[in-house]
């Protein structure tokens, strides 16, 4: 049994045979021609055909993988087409009197030094790309036709690196992972393995002569290849892969279908966020929209207050990839455990009971005004909703109005167009579970912080290890509370989520439905669960 | 010559596809068309040279446009990038 230490470029488990896959390397020679003209001809009829074999890939790729996944095919015609490339072979045939095949291989590694000294990891990783097509027509001119994927069953495929046109042309039901001893993140094969959601390794410097058509095990957990595994091994991979297939094939089956009960109730099931870089896992998991964009990380990340563009950029980002789903941005929620040294805030006995959240905004509204602005001028992009945490009263609600009212003035007497904002709050104080039926007719929605309306609730801090016999999100307290802000919360007008750990919890997923809750807003990683458990329930049954 | 400048605002940058697109859009036209950033000049119908510039979001292109139908082509472009990039 011999382990190769690499990177995991998606997850997973495979077991299977492994397959070595050598490109056949062809040596390129320089000769001398006497017929230019036909030189530049015969490099224009492979070149013609190598842009209609892309043509042909990129179709086959739509089909397989996926518009994103075949671009690249389009992108590796226009490589063809590119005046700067082809200038480059035209001149050398007609100026060197060179072959085309050396011209075609010259301009090719011409570019690919060009794109890989880069400073860029997007570009650098188009150096392959480049390679790639400059291969073709040089296939194409020698007369040899590229090599596939020769094995009857699946297995797990090791290379050095693999260019589009190569894993295109494999038969995907033969492939169970990519093994590659180079590669990047950003590379082809493992954009590939991602969208095919198959397990896959990179960097992973393996010895090809003595491993080809091994029994291998792919762990992408970890990032190790086993070869030769033992019977022990084996076992404990195949219980692994058996669990993680079931749970995918679950949780798959529950993509793009609906967040509604047994009798017919639907409610909105979004993902909570802390900043752009989860976005791709809000859309793989199927999130109906972001319930909770946590905006601290623009404040904790930076050594100083972030400008109004900076944090524009950052809301817009997210609002762009959410595509018109409803994006709610919270407003800073520093103080407490969170902690800015530039916020220069005074040492607190309390800092849970202390100057936190919304009354730093409105004790400093030069910093509430410039984050108001930055999320109104992203709302513009996108379905966007604001809530304000830490509120204890409607007159705090009514200076918060006051503020965007002065805010939306500024940026229409500048010409700058936003979108309707919805306006909520957080609903994590005891105060505002007694106010909620007053609150609710100041705003749109409410969310309820169970973590914190937990810990105010029961007087336990979050922080205190002692305590956690004591701080019970289950208790009858908190889940009266909870009940009492729903019903209010509906009362005044207010369509009410959950956006507190306890969302998650699918023990009380049922609770909450019949509580009405109208949104449970969890981390991307639960949502498919959630949903899971929504549609198990029957509300038209009585316990 | 018609000349502008544009900053982009896509946070990846002109990546392939987008460079793609903005080839075929000046493929279109008869005339000479031009992207420079700082300093470098390419020709704005080739992929390959759009993609060496590099651009990244927050960074400002100048696109020259000379000859036939340049007026058209330069309202056409500005717009292309202000829609996409």
């Amino acid at each position: 049994m011999t382990e190769y230490q690499g990177k995991s470029a998606f997850s997973g488990v495979a077991i299977g045979k492994i397959y070595v896959f050598s490109k056949g390397e062809s040596i390129i020679r320089r000769t001398r021609i006497e017929d230019k003209e036909a030189e530049k001809k015969r490099f224009d009829d492979a070149k013609d055909l190598a842009k209609e074999q892309l043509n042909g890939l990129y179709e086959k790729a739509m089909k397989e993988v996926g518009e994103t996944s075949a671009a690249i095919f389009e992108a590796h015609r226009m490589f063809l087409e590119d005046p700067g490339y082809l200038d480059s072979v035209y001149s050398m045939i007609a100026n060197e009197g060179i072959n085309a095949e050396f011209a075609v291989a010259t301009t090719g590694d011409n570019y690919a030094e060009m794109l890989a000294a880069m400073d860029d990891d997007y570009m650098r990783a188009r150096a392959a790309d480049v390679k790639d097509v400059s291969n073709r027509v040089i296939s194409i001119l020698q007369g040899v036709s590229a090599n596939g994927l020769d094995s009857d069953e699946p297995v797990i495929l090791l290379a050095d690196d693999l260019a589009p046109s190569e894993t295109v042309q494999f038969d995907k039901s033969k492939i169970l992972s990519f093994v590659t001893r180079h590669g990047s993140m950003n590379s082809h094969t493992s954009i590939l393995a991602r969208m095919m959601g198959i397990p896959s390794l990179i960097t992973v410097d393996y010895d090809a002569s003595t491993v080809n058509g091994k029994m291998g095990i792919v762990d992408g957990y970890k990032g190790i290849l086993i070869v030769e595994p033992d019977d022990d091994t084996i076992a404990k991979y195949q219980a692994q892969k058996e669990e993680d297939d079931q749970k995918k094939q679950l949780l798959q089956s529950l993509k793009g279908q609906k967040n509604v009960t047994l009798d017919g109730h639907e409610i909105n099931v979004y993902a909570n966020i802390a900043g752009p870089k989860d976005i791709g896992s809000v859309l793989d998991n199927d999130a109906g929209g972001i319930g909770l964009f946590r905006s601290e990380f623009l404040y904790l990340e930076s050594d100083t207050y972030p400008t109004e563009d900076e944090q524009y950029e950052a809301y817009k980002k997210v609002v762009q990839m959410m595509a018109g789903k409803d994006v709610i941005i919270r407003t800073l929620d520093i103080g407490a455990d969170k902690q800015c040294d530039y916020f220069n805030l005074d040492k607190e006995e309390n800092p849970a009971l202390g100057f936190r959240a919304i009354r730093i905004c409105l004790k400093r509204p030069e910093i509430f005004k410039t984050q108001l602005r930055a999320i109104y001028r992203a709302s513009y992009f996108g379905s966007v909703g604001i809530m304000f945490p830490m509120i204890t009263s409607v007159d705090e609600v009514r200076q918060i109005k006051k503020i965007v009212e002065e805010v939306k003035a500024e940026l229409d007497s500048e010409g700058i167009e936003y979108g309707d904002v919805d306006l909520g709050i957080m609903v994590e104080t005891p105060a505002a579970v007694f106010e909620s039926f007053e609150l609710a007719k100041e705003v749109d929605f409410f969310s309820i912080g169970t973590n914190d309306l937990t810990q105010y609730t029961l007087a336990c801090d979050r922080q205190n290890p002692n305590l956690t016999d004591f701080a019970d999100p289950h208790s009858p307290a908190v889940l009266k509370a909870i009940q009492m802000t729903i019903e209010n919360g509906h009362k005044g007008g207010a369509w009410v989520g959950i956006c507190g750990e306890l969302g998650a919890d699918t023990e009380l997923t049922e609770t909450f439905l019949r509580m009405g809750v109208d949104e449970l807003s969890v981390s991307p990683s639960r949502v498919l669960a959630v949903r899971d458990a929504v549609r198990k329930v029957d509300l038209s049954k009585y316990y | 010559m018609k000349e502008f400048t544009y900053t982009i605002t896509d946070p990846e940058g002109i990546h392939a596809r987008p460079a793609g697109q903005f080839v075929k859009a000046c493929a279109s036209y008869p005339c000479d068309i031009k992207i420079a950033k700082d300093g470098k000049e390419v020709n704005a119908k080739g992929i390959l040279g759009i993609m060496s510039l590099g651009v990244k979001q927050g960074q400002e292109i100048t696109v020259k446009v000379s000859g036939d139908k340049e007026d058209e082509a330069a309202a056409e472009l500005e717009a292309f990038l202000k829609a996409n990039l």
